[in-house]
């Protein structure tokens, strides 16, 4: 297949512009600079994007409106047809989700002596810790330190973060590629056994730790693996609908659905750790998303609706390369690592236009001021626009054999589309890639909820307003591990769980209609619908 | 896409799909709302292995939902849950690499060496090439071919001695990882800082700064060069 003919000819021009490009600097913006391309060009700025909640703790503020659309509607269970009784499963910790942030914390509060139950809506790690490729950034080099870290991170962030977060952040970071390393995980090295580190965009110093592409996959691997070692019990296709609070107002269970067979499966739990993950599936301003089919924002709308608040919805993160060709790769990611090893980002006459390692808001904002504002797009047959990404320098900068060393999965993944990355470059379009908000935590995963505590990119205010790369595998191991003792802790040493009640669930609903707020759409959405249109239609329900 | 409509015949219905979409594409489009055989939708999870028949072709094909496209009579299902065997171990108990293994997965000298498990493997891995390195010892080797498994399971579904590749090279790349190979120096020394608090003045005074401050100190860093 590759690329045809009218692509190719902008193939040419980028191949003139390679040797000039190769010497030439491209200065950071300026924070003017940044501030005005952002209000001109990142979606979080479009005007009809987002608009305010009508209910619950962050009434009146925007968020997106695929998201406002799910806070405002009824739980897909009738509060009073649910016996609280028949409880199925009586348990210390409850952990909600299967990726790194889930796992992690089932493994650690299992290790500090609590019962765990571990359920999630898909299998045992299909979710988007999996996909991570570009890898984990922590301040292990003798030229950096966890200083720099945080003051790379609250920049990257627009010095919104919530700062006590940082610093768990950048100060567990070295202790958590330990604790991977020791469990196994096959992180690169140099011949002398020094970790590889890489650069992400807005991180001063080269301290992204990579296994090759796949690093995500390769930790979520491991864990899963030692899960199953230590035979922690999982529930797999059983995503949480409703959380379960006592009658003082303290989390304490929740109402799972059996995917297959739609029962309900009530569990007791004296603490329970939300890690769902983010919003992705929901495509807010219609795009194209690197997320996992789960990625549906059920962690936020259950804990919304018991009262936790919400932090910096209204901050998407789109990644600045997702794939704009072949067609069946579209907005699947294409990692940052290929900037930060000196893959450029080119127009259609073959210049380029932004410094690749800014951050990742503004690299997209850039992208798509080349494209929309400037014309200066590559166009598909399939009316897609993108730029380029010169992949070919990675070898031509790094000797020959880089780019198969550190990408094999990129290689691989083109190559079935008769695309040689390393000849050839990708053409990129912004794709959404994460949820820089979420529920509002404390250091140790703690929400405003007594036994609550949540983790990973459900959880917000550790990345701001915009997450730099290699921040959010970081941030899942350190969260995941912290809320796991934490919770653990809580179970152990707090007051037990009065009587369970839904009572929290019948307010929500009668705020909903004090707004006038009509039934019909329930929530959470559990999984995306992608049928046609046509066949919906002939459901007739 | 092609704009032509194919017919395809999933799990023995037929359906008439556009040509060219993938298989998990054209489960959606005759209107399947997938719950198992759908994950990451991006060939990194191995959730939708399917198998599949074309005509003409007395093989059994197997490839990923994801990433396969649909051709004209294609007979598809998706493979349910795959029961394997997973042994249960203590990493920081185990023995010699290749005693160990052995107690692990006895099955695993076994390995006829027929080669099913590298023409079935959407990965393009050579699953026959890593079990045989493990077998000799060498287990640099296998955790470097194997390193981009999926755990798709298409490799047991097939094995005639049953083997379960994929668990067998993930416990050889983490018994490599974490005793073969060197701890690094650097990291080491770092661990041992953050332990000893080293770091946690500069952390304090820094959180503490004033927003004027962090920017300022932030747009004087100097960077690394690339």
């Amino acid at each position: 297949m590759g690329y045809p003919i009218e692509m190719q000819e902008s193939i040419r021009k980028l191949e003139a512009t390679r040797a000039f490009r190769l010497q030439q600097e491209i200065p950071r913006l300026t924070p003017e600079e940044k501030t005005r391309l952002l209000e001109q060009c990142h979606p979080d700025f479009r005007p009809d994007g987002m608009r305010p909640v009508r209910v619950g703790p962050n009434k009146g503020q925007r968020m997106q409106n695929e998201l406002v659309d799910l806070l405002e509607a009824y739980s897909r269970i009738d509060p009073d047809r649910v016996d609280l009784s028949r409880i199925d499963y009586d348990v210390d910790v409850l952990v909600v989700g299967g990726g790194g942030g889930g796992a992690t914390a089932a493994l650690i509060a299992h290790e500090n002596g609590a019962r765990v139950l571990l359920t999630t809506k898909l299998r045992l790690g299909d979710a988007n810790t999996m996909m991570a490729e570009g890898g984990i950034a922590a301040a292990t080099q003798p030229n950096d330190s966890p200083y720099l870290h945080f003051l790379d991170t609250i920049g990257g962030g627009r010095f919104q973060n919530k700062r006590e977060l940082v610093w768990a952040l950048v100060h567990d970071a070295p202790l958590i590629v330990e604790w991977l390393k020791d469990l196994g995980a096959m992180f690169d090295t140099h011949p002398n056994g020094d970790l590889v580190v890489s650069f992400a965009g807005g991180h001063c110093r080269r301290r992204v730790h990579s296994c090759k592409d796949l690093s995500g996959m390769e930790f979520m691997r491991v864990i899963r693996d030692e899960l199953w070692n230590r035979r922690v019990e999982v529930l797999e296709f059983s995503p949480a609908v409703e959380l379960l609070l006592d009658e003082r107002g303290r989390c304490a269970g929740a109402i799972l659905m059996n995917l297959e067979t739609r029962e309900h499966i009530i569990v007791r739990a004296k603490a329970v750790i939300l890690a769902t993950g983010g919003i992705g599936r929901l495509h807010p301003n219609k795009f194209p998303t690197t997320n996992h089919y789960g990625a549906t924002a059920d962690g936020l709308v259950i804990a919304y609706r018991a009262g936790a608040r919400l932090l910096h919805m209204d901050a998407i993160q789109y990644h600045p390369t997702g794939a704009a060709w072949p067609e069946q790769m579209l907005g699947q990611l294409i990692t940052e690592a290929l900037r930060g090893n000196g893959a450029q980002l080119v127009n259609v006459h073959g210049e380029r236009f932004i410094n690749e390692l800014e951050t990742r808001d503004v690299t997209s904002s850039a992208i798509i001021r080349e494209v929309r504002d400037r014309k200066n797009g590559v166009r598909t047959p399939t009316g897609m626009e993108g730029v380029w990404l010169d992949t070919p320098l990675i070898d031509i900068r790094g000797g020959e054999g880089k780019l198969d060393r550190m990408f094999a999965g990129i290689v691989h993944r083109f190559r079935e589309y008769g695309i040689d990355v390393h000849k050839e470059p990708i053409l990129v379009f912004p794709t959404q890639h994460y949820q820089n908000g979420g529920i509002e935590i404390d250091p140790e995963g703690r929400t405003d909820i007594p036994g609550l505590f949540a983790a990973g990119e459900v959880a917000g205010g550790v990345q701001g307003r915009n997450r730099l790369g290699g921040n959010s595998l970081v941030d899942i191991f350190v969260f995941g591990r912290r809320a796991g003792q934490a919770a653990a802790l809580f179970a152990r040493e707090g007051p037990s769980p009065g009587k369970l009640t839904l009572e929290h669930v019948r307010r929500y609903h009668r705020e909903l209609a004090a707004e006038g707020i009509e039934k019909g759409r329930v929530s959470p959405l559990l999984l995306p619908d992608y049928t046609r249109p046509e066949v919906k239609e002939r459901r007739y329900s | 896409m092609g704009e032509s409509l194919i017919p395809i015949y999933i799990m023995g219905k037929r359906y008439e799909v556009p040509e060219g979409l993938t298989i998990m594409k054209a489960l959606e489009w005759a209107g399947y709302q997938l719950i198992r055989g759908c994950g990451c939708r991006g060939g990194f999870c191995g959730a939708c292995a399917t198998v599949y028949r074309v005509p003409g072709n007395f093989r059994i094909q197997v490839g990923l939902a994801c990433q396969t496209p649909v051709t004209p009579h294609m007979t598809l299902m998706q493979l349910p849950y795959f029961p394997v065997n997973k042994a249960i171990y203590d990493l920081d108990k185990v023995g010699s690499p290749l005693e160990t293994l052995l107690q692990l997965y006895p099955e695993a000298a076994r390995c006829l060496g027929c080669n099913t498990c590298t023409s079935v493997c959407p990965q393009k891995l050579q699953p026959m090439y890593y079990v045989a390195a493990a077998l000799r010892g060498d287990f640099a080797r296998a955790a470097e071919l194997s390193f981009d498994c999926i755990m798709c399971g298409l490799c047991a579904a097939r094995c005639p001695a049953q083997l379960v590749p994929y668990n067998i090279a993930i416990f050889v790349r983490r018994y490599y990882s974490k005793h073969m190979r060197p701890k690094p120096q650097h990291l080491k020394d770092r661990v041992a800082e953050i332990r000893a608090g080293l770091h946690d003045q500069a952390l304090a005074g820094i959180a503490a700064a004033s927003e004027e401050e962090l920017k300022k100190l932030y747009l004087k860093r100097e960077f690394e060069k690339l």
